[in-house]
C-alpha cells in the first residue's frame, strides 16, 4: 500500500493525515461532549441531539445575515457572538424540553429514546417550516476560510485549527464545570445517588434541568462551529447522530474522559483507513472494530468503578 | 393536500379497493352525465377524472423529510407550468386541477400515494418522483394501473418504461460531452472520480471511466463515501498527492456542502483549475447551501442553467421569480420538471384524447419549441433529446455557460460498451 509513493510524499502524507485526524478528533469531541453529559451523566438517550446542534447552526445563519446587512463592520468577529447566542438558544430550548418532556421520563430511560426521537422529527419539521426545506448558506468572515501552507504539499485548513482551539476551550470549561465547581459536584451527586442527593438538600430537579440545558448548549456551540465545515439544513442533524452515539457508547457512557479517548481512537482509525482504503470501506471497518471491542468490553473503554 | 387515501383503507382488503374504485367510478360517471356526457367521452374512454371543463392530474413529491430540500423546486415548476397552461385555456379545453401528495422521502409512501392517485383520484397524469429509489418504488404501480409518470431528474439510465416519460437526462447525455469538452478544451489527461455511495454516482462514474479509458487517458483514483459523510480531509489529501488534472465529483446532499467547504479550506483553489473540478451533481439549487464563494471556479455539466441566454428561458425565469420571489434560483431538475406538464399537454393534443394508451403511442416524436432549455423532442425510448452544456460557477451562485453541444444528444439509457 506504500509502494505508489516516494519517501518525501510519505512524509507529507503522515503530516497531513495527522492534521486531518486531529481535526476529525476535535470535531468528534465537540459533537459528543454535549451528549456525553446528557446520555452519560443523566442517562437520557437524546435522539434529538443533532437537532439541538442544527439550532445552533441556524442561529449562526441568522447572525451572519443580520450582521452582514446591518453592521457589516463587525462581520469579521460576529462568529464569536453567534456561538454564544447559539449556546443560549440551544440551552434555553433544552431547559424547556427538560421541563415539558424529559423530567417525566427519568424513571423510564428507554422511553426517552422514543420521546426524543419524536422531538427530533418535530424540530426538523419546525426548521423546515421556518427556514424552508432548502439548505441555507452561512457566510463566513474571510479570515476563517483558506489555509496555512507549511510546505508545498502540507497545508492546514484554518477552520480546522479554529475547531481544534474551540474544542480545547470547551473541553477545559466542561472539566472545570463538572469537576471543580459546585454545580458539577451537585450534578455528580445526583447522578450517583438521586435520593441521597435530595436528602442532603440538593434541589435535584434544578440540577437536572441545568445539566440537560448545559448538554444542549454545548451541542448548539458545536452546530455553530460546524457551519464552517458542513451543511445547514433541516435534516443535517441526522448526519451527526450516529457518530455521536457511537463515540459516547464506545468511550463508556458514564465517563467524560472515555468520550475523549474514544473520539481519538475512532477519528485516527477512520482517517488513516480512509486514506489507504476507500471511504465506505473505512467506515465499515471502523464500525466492525467498534462492535468487536464492545462485545469484549460491553461497558466501553472507560467505566466508573462504583459499588452497586 | 387531500388525505382520503388513508380513510378508504387502500391496500387493506382486495374487496375494499374494488369497492372504493367502483364508487369513485360511479361518482365520476354521474358527474359526467350531469355536465355533458358526449363531450367528455370523446377524449376519455378509460374512466379518468376528466369532465367537460376539467382534468385532474397528480403531483407526487416529497415536501417533508430529507428529500424536501431537492424536490421543492420541482413542485414549484410543475405548479407554474399548470398555471400557465390553464391561463392559455387548458388542455383540450379543460382546466387542469391538481391533487398534490407528499411522498415524505419514504419510498413505500411514494408507492402508496401513487396508487391512491391512480386508483382513487383517477388522475390523467402524474408529475413526480425525484430519486431513482422513489421512481423504482412507483414503477410497478404505474405499470399495473396503467398511469403516466413524468419524471424530472437526471439519473443513471438502465430503465425504459412505456408508462414513464423521462424529462431529465440519462447518464450518457450528461457525462460524455462534458468529458470530451474538458479533454479537448482544457487538455485534461488524468481524472480522479469521486462520489456518494449509491447507484447513480457509481453507474455514472462507470460510464465516465469507460469513456476516459476509451480516449486513452488515465483514471488515477475512484472513491465512494457513504451518503451523509461530512469529513473529506483524507480524500482531499489523497487528491493533492495524486495530482489529477480533473476531479470528477458526484457527491450529493449534505455531503456536498461539506466537501466543497473543506476543499476550499484545504487550499485547493478551483479558479486556478489545477486541478479543475467537474461535477454533475451541483445545480444552482445546491449552490445555495454550499455558498457561491466556496465553489466559484468549478465546472458543471447539465442541460440547463438559469443563466441560459434565450427568449424562452428569460420568460421562464421571469415568470418563476414573479410567482416565487426574486431570491429563488432555478436548477437543472426544476427546468426538467417544468417540461412535464407541457409535454403531457402536447401528447394529449396530438392524440386528441386523455387515454393513457393513446398518450403512450403519441409521445415519441413530440417536440417542444418553447422549452427554457431550447428545442427538445421525445425519443422512441421515452427520454428527451437535449443538448449538454458546461457551466462555470461564479461567486454569485450562478453558472456562466461556456460550452454547449452543437446537436441534441441522443438519449441512450442502455449504452452498449459502457456497462
Amino acid at each position: 500500500m506504500f509502494a505508489d509513493y516516494t519517501w518525501s510524499e510519505l512524509g507529507s502524507i503522515f503530516a497531513m493525515q495527522g492534521f486531518a485526524g486531529l481535526i476529525l478528533f476535535s470535531v468528534f469531541v465537540l459533537m459528543a461532549l454535549g451528549l456525553a453529559i446528557i446520555f452519560g451523566q443523566m442517562g437520557v438517550i437524546n435522539m434529538a441531539h443533532g437537532e439541538f446542534m442544527i439550532l445552533g447552526a441556524y442561529v449562526t445563519y441568522l447572525c451572519s445575515h443580520i450582521v452582514e446587512n446591518y453592521v457589516p463592520s463587525l462581520f469579521g468577529i460576529y462568529f464569536f457572538g453567534a456561538m454564544i447566542l447559539a449556546f443560549c438558544a440551544s440551552a434555553a430550548l433544552g431547559a424547556l424540553v427538560e421541563w415539558a418532556l424529559i423530567r417525566h421520563l427519568y424513571k423510564r430511560p428507554l422511553d426517552t429514546l422514543l420521546a426524543t426521537w419524536g422531538l427530533s422529527l418535530m424540530l426538523q419539521q419546525a426548521y423546515r417550516s421556518i427556514f424552508g426545506a432548502r439548505e441555507v448558506g452561512v457566510t463566513l468572515p474571510d479570515w476563517l476560510l483558506g489555509s496555512v501552507s507549511l510546505t508545498d504539499t502540507i497545508e492546514v485548513p484554518i477552520n480546522g485549527l479554529f475547531v481544534m482551539a474551540l474544542t480545547l476551550v470547551i473541553a477545559v470549561a466542561v472539566y472545570f464545570l463538572m469537576f471543580r465547581s459546585k454545580m458539577g459536584m451537585q450534578t455528580r451527586a445526583v447522578v450517583q445517588n438521586r435520593v441521597m442527593a435530595g436528602a442532603v438538600g440538593i434541589n435535584t430537579e434544578r440540577v437536572d434541568r441545568k445539566t440537560f440545558a448545559l448538554g444542549c448548549g454545548i451541542a448548539g456551540i458545536a452546530g455553530s462551529a460546524f457551519t464552517m465545515i458542513g451543511s445547514t439544513g433541516p435534516t443535517a442533524g441526522q448526519l451527526y447522530i450516529v457518530d455521536t452515539f457511537l463515540i459516547v457508547v464506545f468511550g463508556g457512557a458514564a465517563s467524560l474522559l472515555g468520550t475523549i479517548a474514544s473520539s481519538f481512537a475512532i477519528s485516527q482509525a477512520q482517517s488513516t483507513m480512509e486514506f489507504f482504503l476507500s471511504g465506505s470501506m473505512a467506515k465499515v471497518l471502523t464500525l466492525l472494530t467498534v462492535v468487536g471491542i464492545l462485545m469484549l468490553r460491553p461497558e466501553g473503554l472507560f467505566s466508573l468503578k462504583i459499588r452497586r | 393536500m387531500t388525505n382520503n387515501g388513508r380513510k378508504t383503507g387502500l391496500g387493506s382488503t382486495r374487496r375494499g379497493v374494488i369497492l372504493g374504485a367502483a364508487t369513485a367510478a360511479a361518482l365520476t360517471a354521474f358527474s359526467q352525465f350531469g355536465v355533458g356526457k358526449a363531450h367528455a367521452d370523446d377524449a376519455n374512454t378509460t374512466g379518468l377524472a376528466v369532465t367537460a371543463d376539467t382534468v385532474k392530474v397528480g403531483i407526487l413529491h416529497s415536501v417533508t423529510g430529507t428529500m424536501a430540500i431537492s424536490e421543492t423546486g420541482s413542485v414549484q415548476a410543475e405548479k407554474l407550468a399548470i398555471e400557465q397552461i390553464n391561463a392559455m385555456g387548458g388542455v383540450l379545453g379543460r382546466k387542469i386541477e391538481f391533487v398534490q401528495e407528499d411522498g415524505a422521502s419514504d419510498w413505500p409512501t411514494f408507492a402508496e400515494k401513487a396508487k391512491k392517485l391512480l386508483v382513487q383520484d383517477k388522475v390523467a397524469a402524474v408529475f413526480g418522483c425525484w430519486t431513482s429509489a422513489s421512481r423504482k418504488a412507483v414503477l410497478p404501480v404505474f405499470e399495473q394501473y396503467n398511469g403516466m409518470l413524468y419524471y424530472p431528474t437526471f439519473y443513471e439510465g438502465l430503465e425504459e418504461s412505456p408508462n414513464v416519460i423521462y424529462t431529465g437526462q440519462e447518464a450518457t447525455q450528461q457525462i460524455l460531452a462534458g468529458i470530451d469538452w474538458v479533454v479537448k478544451e482544457k487538455g485534461a489527461k488524468s481524472f480522479y472520480l469521486l462520489g456518494s455511495d449509491y447507484i447513480w454516482p457509481r453507474t455514472s462514474n462507470k460510464i465516465a471511466r469507460k469513456h476516459i479509458e476509451k480516449l486513452g487517458l488515465k483514471v488515477v483514483g475512484e472513491e465512494y463515501y457513504p451518503l451523509g459523510h461530512t469529513q473529506f480531509n483524507s480524500v482531499i489529501n489523497k487528491i493533492k498527492l495524486k495530482k489529477p488534472d480533473v476531479i470528477y465529483a458526484i457527491v450529493v446532499g449534505g455531503s456536498n456542502v461539506a466537501f466543497y467547504k473543506q476543499l476550499k479550506a484545504a487550499g485547493i483553489d478551483m479558479t486556478k483549475e489545477k486541478p479543475l473540478l467537474l461535477t454533475i451533481s451541483v445545480t444552482e439549487d445546491e449552490i445555495l447551501g454550499i455558498g457561491g464563494e466556496n465553489i466559484a471556479g468549478a465546472y458543471a455539466t447539465m442541460k440547463y442553467f438559469q443563466s441560459l441566454d434565450n427568449d424562452n428561458n428569460k420568460a421562464f425565469v421571469e415568470a418563476f421569480k414573479a410567482k416565487y420571489g426574486d431570491d429563488i434560483v432555478i436548477g437543472d431538475v426544476t427546468q426538467a420538471a417544468y417540461l412535464g406538464p407541457w409535454l403531457w399537454k402536447a401528447a394529449v393534443e396530438k392524440a386528441g384524447s386523455f387515454d393513457i394508451d393513446k398518450i403512450k403511442a403519441a409521445s415519441p416524436g413530440i417536440e417542444l419549441t418553447t422549452a427554457p432549455e431550447g428545442y427538445v423532442k421525445i425519443h422512441e425510448n421515452h427520454h428527451l433529446w437535449s443538448k449538454t452544456r458546461v457551466g462555470h460557477a461564479k461567486a454569485d451562485g450562478q453558472y456562466e455557460v461556456v460550452y454547449e453541444t452543437k446537436d441534441l444528444m441522443e438519449p441512450n439509457p442502455f449504452p452498449e460498451g459502457y456497462q
